[in-house]
């Protein structure tokens, strides 16, 4: 049913294909959809990985990636090269994702629409009849409120020209890496929607002439690896306004500090705390 | 003279109820109609119908489309129903609140049918909308305001600048001047009438003040139990009515 569910929403790049979302062992908002999603397409010769905002090591990614070992019997791997399917929260990873792998989404609301317009059977309508001023509208409060777009997640796309999609809250710094070679399914538990980008999807970030979209990030290089083309995560590291911004990306910067990078306090990856 | 829309018949039962029926009309460039009648006696009903919210159960309303002719807007498909709302017709709610979002500035509101329509250049919406408040005498420094701040007078001033942001050429409105105090409905009238003969806007205007159609309408059609009763010009009918229950309707006008 699922993958029945997700062989439409492939065949229909863009367009949330309505599912009977299923019971699990875990509450909603921790990632239904995407297990989900991920049960429906894993097979025994599959190398799952899971990451939460980037890190592979937080206490979602583990549980899920455990869940999967015990019940699929799937081999679970940390390298992002090495896996086939990719079960992320609210990241794609740095290493470009190519044919043959599958990226799967977990997705808390798929509708890009709703917090404009609260009713569903308008935003139906308002996808059939390709009907999105209103997501403009969204993009111009924000200038006009804050000088720029001050969307940072979450920022809607279109989809092959047809529809407008939420890219799940992935930074967007991640809209443009959208377009790649691996299959990319969203699974959204809660609300029942499935949707899909095959590979190589033309995937446009919404934006004015006047005001372009810009993939924004944290303006400083890792502390940990040094890498200045990453999406940064910010880290308090004491009570007296000391912070580090590291990859948020956890396996790229391991593999960028085992290859001998090495940034502001970065240290050899034994010894440091991830 | 061709006429800009054209209603013949027009028929919405509620079940064994009658909404309105067997109205029929011609509109005319640059013209504005008015409907009165009492509560329940089918105008806004009527509105609807001709306004693509309701559909009728017999009848025909059709409308000029700048491309394609006298078009017949109940079978029409949705697309194109939903396409000539946003931009050749306007309509104008008794309450702003259901013709504007509250939650978006009043520059957003004003933007959003431009957007609709494909604008994407922020500073060139940016400027028809301070534009449109000017000319509803909304101060523009007020652009990033939400509706929620403004007064009703205000509102409603700003719904009908939202509508008429994208030039169309019907504009339907049920009873724009409700529920404002009588000072403020004598400078919407003044605007309204204004915009009017500027933009050279053909308007219907749904109705039971008899003051607000005296002012704005060309012609009336007066409607009691779903049927219209009398049409005619508007101080004609006024003046000399001729049907009971517009004498009666006329005569229950308080005299200040």
């Amino acid at each position: 049913m699922i993958r029945r569910a997700l062989l439409k929403a492939l065949a229909v790049p863009g367009y949330q294909v309505p599912f009977a979302s299923r019971e699990m062992p875990m509450p909603y908002g921790w990632g239904t959809g995407g297990v989900q999603v991920s049960a429906a397409v894993l097979t025994p010769d599959d190398r799952l990985k899971v990451i939460d905002q980037g890190a592979d090591d937080t206490t979602n990614a583990v549980s899920i990636r455990k869940f999967f070992e015990r019940t699929a019997q799937v081999e679970t791997t940390e390298r992002t090269a090495d896996a086939t399917v990719i079960q992320t929260r609210h990241r794609i990873p740095e290493t470009e994702l190519v044919d043959g792998q599958i990226l799967v989404y977990q997705v808390p609301i798929p509708e890009p629409l709703r917090f404009l317009e609260p009713r569903e059977t308008e935003t139906r309508k308002m996808h059939e009849l390709e009907e999105y001023g209103l997501m403009h509208v969204k993009l111009y409060e924000d200038i006009a409120r804050h000088g720029t777009i001050a969307t940072s997640y979450a920022y809607p796309v279109k989809v092959e020209n047809r529809y407008v999609m939420d890219p799940s809250p992935i930074p967007k710094f991640d809209n443009p890496k959208m377009r790649m070679g691996a299959i990319q399914l969203f699974g959204a538990g809660r609300e029942q929607r499935i949707y899909a980008l095959p590979p190589w999807t033309d995937v446009v970030s919404l934006d004015f002439e006047d005001h372009p979209f810009d993939p924004s990030k944290a303006d400083h290089p890792c502390a940990l690896c040094g890498a200045e083309d990453s999406y940064l995560d910010e880290v308090i590291v004491d009570d007296a306004g000391g912070r580090m911004f590291v990859c948020s990306d956890t396996d790229f910067c391991r593999a960028r500090r085992d290859a001998g990078h090495r940034g502001a306090t970065g240290r050899p990856a034994a010894e440091g705390a991830a | 003279m061709k006429p800009l829309l054209s209603v013949r018949d027009v028929t919405k039962r509620y079940g064994a109820r009658i909404g309105c029926a067997d109205v029929s009309f011609d509109l005319y460039p640059g013209e504005v109609m008015g409907i009165v009648g009492e509560s329940g006696s089918g105008k806004s009903t009527l509105l609807n119908c001709l306004a693509g919210h309701l559909a009728p159960d017999a009848g025909l309303v059709r409308f000029d489309t700048r491309d394609g002719g006298m078009r017949d807007t109940i079978t029409m498909s949705e697309p194109e129903r939903r396409m000539l709302a946003r931009t050749d017709w306007a309509f104008v709610h008794q309450n702003a609140r259901d013709g504007l979002r509250m939650s978006v500035s009043a520059g957003g509101n004003v933007g959003e049918r431009l957007m609709a329509v494909g604008a994407r250049n922020y500073g060139t919406i940016r400027a028809s909308a301070e534009d449109w408040l000017g000319r509803v005498e909304i101060d523009t420094t007020r652009i990033d305001d939400r509706p929620s701040a403004f007064s009703g007078g205000m509102q409603q001033r700003l719904q009908i600048a939202r509508n008429l942001v994208t030039a169309p050429r019907l504009v339907f409105m049920d009873e724009p001047t409700g529920g404002l105090d009588v000072s403020v409905q004598a400078r919407l009238l003044d605007l309204l009438r204004g915009l009017v003969r500027d933009m050279g806007l053909s308007a219907i205007v749904v109705t039971h003040d008899l003051a607000v159609v005296r002012l704005l309408a060309h012609r009336l059609i007066v409607m009691k139990d779903g049927h219209a009763v009398e049409a005619g010009l508007t101080d004609q009918v006024l003046d000399d009515p001729q049907h009971a229950y517009t004498q009666l309707l006329v005569s229950s006008v308080l005299q200040v």
